[in-house]
């Protein structure tokens, strides 16, 4: 009972918002569930596949750069074509990525999706694919239209934002289903064992390639709502600083969960919009605060329940955060 | 091409193959007997060149900027392994990306603070800032040779040290087996540190060397950084010799990739890389097991 009472609350808070905040907040609640979306897409890998990659912005701004060179001049794109189009070249992109990248472990892993994402960095910057380093305009928002009738307008900042929470609570729902699945209980096997899982059987390097695939194309869903909002696509979108900021989301928010790194990127979005309001140097405090997150709290911020509440109200949260820690450890 | 220009090119390839190796060797030491992977190791090759013109810019001297700027370079990565870095050995390697990441961030803000973020050049000694008259209308830099002399000493050293020396035989055996050299009564920690503080040393002493023929700027470190990890997964991690040989095949690709391919070449180096991941996933010299 009391597992189905929160999201659902949550989601009535979320449906409700728009309608009591101004519409800055609209649009900043969106941008948030955006990169929420990335994150939870990242942890796929990170987190349930234990694939730290450094190459996912790589994916996030590939479907932005498809929806700014689909998009027809200064008329709206049809969301239903150029969405799957965005996502799908995301998704091959990762596919070759991961498909190189997943004959190596560990660190080397790390380096080699980072090298690829940059190379697809500069794949942008340096060619005049679309506007070299100056990026490229998305001068009209994607709409659905049937024969000329509009029936849904991204313009809206309203309507963006039920869009947004639409594909937000899909991406929850998919990855729940994979992480249960016979298929996400494989991957979390080879993550804890790799040896054993494949001793009994798993084909090891096919499930992460799918795994990473899927991950990599729901970047690419990401990325497309990105560019939409922004209006504008840059090189900086696919760079690795971007790629490593979602992976602090997904640590702030907790590995094991697929909800977790949604709220690692609120508190993260968050955070930087207040230091960036308040002082000029806000990422000299961003990254003392990234320091100190990794060093204190390994599991995430939900260590800090038991730290406010006590041991007993939060049982529960603190036994999953100090598991966390021990995986953590031994991963 | 001629064989002049082609001699000239050559010469480039080696001596940008001879700095990615400084910096890179820093990187894969730094990896091999630490077992942390150090984002922030292109920010101390930026950090580098921004002492290098500074120091410069108050003294006038660049020698004294680049002892300075390497000295400079060396406390800080002291200061760094003890307060921050010793606290992952043995973690896993998103805790070590994310905390490296965190230091880029306040790097890269210390330098905005202390510096500024303008572009600067960096003047090279002033024996060496002349040109020695190939063709007519054919001239190559003296510095850029002095660069290659002074990292094939820096290069010779390093190994000298690794290989024939008390000091290099204790860093081979914690890089083989960290439990074991502990248990035989070498004092682990004190080598850690002063492993990173000389990796972090060759980073900004990489930086130092190229600020003289490319300009000083704030994103300088990030391209540097994935130059070295490319080095390092073409050589093999942990591996100096393989850096060398992962740095040279940079040089080379880089360098006649403009050449010969010049809409290409921005790519060419990560199509090596897949390549070499297709042939030997563990790099070219690196072990089997990885």
């Amino acid at each position: 009972m009391r597992g189905w009472l929160i999201p659902i609350v949550l989601l009535a808070v979320a449906v409700a918002l728009p309608f009591a905040v101004p519409t800055y907040y609209v649009q900043f609640v969106a941008k948030a569930f955006i990169m929420g979306i990335l994150a939870m897409a990242l942890n796929l890998a990170v987190g349930h596949g234990g694939l730290v990659s450094l190459c996912h912005a790589a994916f996030f701004g590939l479907a932005g750069y498809v929806l700014a060179l689909l998009s027809p001049g200064y008329d709206p794109a049809s969301l239903l074509l150029t969405l799957p189009a965005a996502m799908a070249a995301a998704a091959i992109v990762a596919l070759i990525i991961g498909a190189l990248a997943l004959r190596t472990r560990g660190v080397y892993f790390i380096m080699v999706t980072l090298a690829f994402g940059e190379m697809l960095f500069f794949l942008f910057h340096d060619t005049d694919i679309a506007g070299g380093s100056d990026g490229a305009y998305v001068n009209a928002k994607p709409e659905i239209a049937i024969a000329g009738h509009r029936l849904l307008d991204l313009a809206s900042p309203m309507a963006f934002y039920f869009v947004v929470l639409f594909f937000l609570v899909a991406t929850i729902a998919l990855l729940t289903m994979l992480v249960r699945s016979p298929f996400g209980h494989a991957l979390a096997a080879a993550r804890d064992n790799e040896r054993r899982a494949r001793s009994l059987g798993f084909p090891i390097y096919r499930i992460r390639l799918i795994a990473f695939t899927i991950s990599g194309a729901l970047a690419g869903l990401a990325g497309y709502f990105a560019a939409a909002q922004f209006g504008f696509v840059a090189p900086q979108m696919l760079g690795w600083h971007l790629s490593a900021t979602v992976l602090v989301m997904v640590l702030i928010g907790g590995l094991r969960s697929v909800t977790g790194p949604l709220v690692g990127a609120l508190v993260l979005i968050g955070l930087e919009e207040v230091l960036k309001a308040s002082t000029d140097y806000w990422k000299l405090i961003e990254g003392l605060i990234v320091i100190f997150i990794v060093l204190a709290l390994p599991g995430g911020v939900r260590q800090l329940w038991p730290m406010i509440f006590g041991e007993r109200a939060t049982g529960q949260a603190s036994r999953q955060a100090t598991s966390a820690v021990a995986e953590g450890r031994n991963g | 091409m001629d064989l002049v220009t082609f001699g000239v090119q050559l010469l480039n390839a080696v001596q940008y193959g001879m700095v990615l190796f400084l910096v890179a060797s820093g990187l894969t030491l730094v990896f091999g007997i630490l077992g942390v992977i150090n984002l922030a190791h292109g920010a101390f090759y930026m950090l580098g060149a921004y002492l290098a013109y500074w120091i410069a810019a108050y003294t006038g001297s660049f020698w004294l900027a680049m002892v300075g700027g390497v000295a400079i370079a060396f406390v800080v990565g002291l200061v760094l392994e003890n307060v921050f870095i010793r606290r992952l050995y043995g973690r896993d390697h998103l805790v070590q990306v994310l905390l490296s990441f965190g230091l880029i961030l306040v790097i890269d803000e210390a330098r905005e603070i202390l510096f500024g973020k303008d572009v600067h050049s960096v003047a090279p000694p002033s024996w060496l800032a002349r040109s020695i008259q190939l063709t007519d209308n054919l001239s190559y830099p003296v510095y850029r040779l002095a660069i290659c002399a002074f990292c094939l000493v820096v290069a010779a050293l390093i190994f000298f040290v690794i290989t024939r020396t008390k000091i290099g035989m204790i860093v081979r055996a914690g890089a083989e087996n960290r439990e074991m050299t502990r248990v035989l009564g070498i004092k682990f920690d004190v080598v850690n540190r002063y492993v990173f503080a000389v990796g972090i040393a060759l980073a900004a002493l990489g930086g130092i060397v190229i600020a003289p023929i490319s300009t000083v700027f704030p994103g300088m470190g990030d391209g540097m950084l994935i130059l070295s990890f490319v080095v390092v997964v073409l050589g093999g991690i942990g591996s100096v010799a393989g850096a060398a040989v992962g740095a040279l095949l940079i040089g080379l690709t880089d360098t006649f990739g403009k050449v010969f391919f010049p809409s290409v070449s921005s790519i060419l180096i990560y199509v090596l890389m897949a390549a070499v991941l297709l042939w030997r996933p563990s790099g070219i010299l690196g072990r089997r097991e990885v």
